[in-house]
């Protein structure tokens, strides 16, 4: 947990970010020792459509700075016409923090607090009508909603990556169903 | 706009029912203008009038007052029968409940229409047959409804719905009595019609369907009150809707 401690803080990582990066690939490598390049194409399989936020360095740089925090170690193998390829394997710490990780039952951070605190201040200081930023965030939504369900219909039955898509969509919709009730409340407020 | 270049253009679209202390406006002064091609959904909650709007716009009702025109023919003053004849040939319905005829097979019911507009017993079969084929039910052909699933028999009725080549499809909560997984396989028959160029109107509860029409209108007591264009704006990254981007 020290070794945890150590860890940089995510957010002076450079560029674009795939929070779950790190715990995702000490997951991987509990199951077996793997390289770079093997870790990279599991990852893709299961982003699919989504892949493309996975910077191609993030995976190595990732796992160099994993291996600075004492959670895994990597031996250099030799292979004949290649250069040499580096195999991560797990330490003892690594592979605690990846039990700590799957018994976390916290959800990423939900936006409703945020939002709903923006409304309420948005009425409070007369700086902006709620229902407008309600119908903003609607459009927002929408737009990603079609997206999502767009690339949820392309995807081949069977796909991995389909069941990720799905979810996304089921929480767009749940999330357009409290805008829902968000905009009933401010009119109703704004009537009364 | 006149409406002139659109497949289907309404003006001032009212429609009430009952009178005196129990006249209810059911829709009031709506405009609506498809483009061809066009997939519109039409949102609200229930009893804002949606529904009728889109009975309205099939002539299946006719409007208290208001001009509404189809391929170019005036339809709030047509006869019946002429009605009735455009209907068949010009416009597609799916409805919530399926409405197939428990009777006939699911090639059957995908025939009648054609059979009603005159076509040859055989063109009938031969279109009805390669319909089933595009929405996948190539080997329910001479399956009754009842023996079906819901997401089955909706496909049956959307296939009956393309029968006669529709200038539009009007659709009414398609996926109104549909499980998740057959709300996807409807989804995905709407989208792969809207590809290929089918005028579409979809009135419907499901963000999902919603999301994926290029325009979406939000109905409330009867009136437009939103008016969103889903499609050609600029939209987020599927990467920051999902989450993966800090």
């Amino acid at each position: 947990m020290a070794e945890a401690a150590e860890l940089p803080d995510r957010e002076s990582l450079q560029g674009y970010q795939l929070r779950v990066v790190r715990e995702v690939l000490l997951a991987l490598l509990a199951g077996e020792a793997s390289h770079g390049y093997q870790l990279r194409a599991r990852l893709a399989l299961a982003l699919g459509p989504l892949a493309g936020a996975l910077n191609d360095g993030q995976v190595y740089v990732t796992l160099n700075r994993l291996e600075k925090a004492g959670l895994v170690t990597s031996e250099r193998v030799g292979q004949a016409d290649k250069p040499d390829r580096r195999v991560y394997e797990l330490t003892p710490a690594g592979r605690h923090q990846v039990t700590e990780w799957l018994d976390d039952t916290s959800w990423p951070k939900p936006a409703p607090a945020e939002f709903h605190l923006k409304l309420v201040a948005a009425a409070a200081a007369g700086l902006a009508d709620p229902v407008g930023i309600v119908d903003r965030q609607r459009r927002a939504l929408l737009g990603g909603l079609g997206q999502a369900q767009r690339a949820a219909l392309a995807e081949p039955s069977g796909s991995v990556a389909a069941i990720l898509l799905e979810g996304v969509v089921l929480r767009l919709q749940a999330d357009l169903r409290w805008l829902e009730a968000c905009a009933r409340h401010w009119n109703a407020a704004k009537e009364g | 706009m006149d409406g002139n270049d659109s497949v289907l253009s309404a003006r001032g679209l009212r429609k009430d029912y009952g009178s005196g202390s129990g006249l209810v406006h059911a829709v009031r002064d709506v405009s609506l203008d498809l483009s061809e091609g066009e997939a519109v959904a039409i949102v609200g909650p229930s009893g804002c009038g949606k529904s009728t709007l889109l009975y309205l716009l099939g002539g299946l009702e006719r409007p208290t007052a208001g001009t509404l025109q189809l391929a170019g023919r005036r339809l709030e003053q047509m006869p019946e029968a002429g009605l009735a004849r455009l209907r068949r040939h010009a416009l597609g319905f799916v409805f919530q409940a399926f409405h197939l005829v428990d009777e006939l097979t699911a090639l059957e019911n995908v025939e009648l229409p054609a059979l009603l507009a005159g076509a040859s017993p055989r063109k009938a079969r031969e279109r009805a047959t390669a319909l089933l084929e595009q929405v996948g039910l190539e080997d329910r052909l001479q399956h009754l409804p009842s023996a079906l699933s819901g997401g089955e028999r909706q496909r049956v009725a959307i296939a009956r719905a393309l029968a006669n080549g529709p200038e539009v499809v009007l659709a009414d909560e398609p996926t109104g009595n549909l499980d998740s997984a057959a709300t996807t396989e409807v989804l995905r028959l709407f989208d792969r019609l809207h590809n290929d160029g089918q005028t579409l109107v979809v009135v419907t509860h499901d963000e999902r369907i919603a999301a994926t029409a290029d325009r979406l209108i939000t109905m409330r007591d009867g009136a437009f009150v939103d008016e969103t264009k889903l499609t050609g704006g600029r939209a987020r990254s599927l990467t920051e809707i999902t989450g993966l981007d800090a």
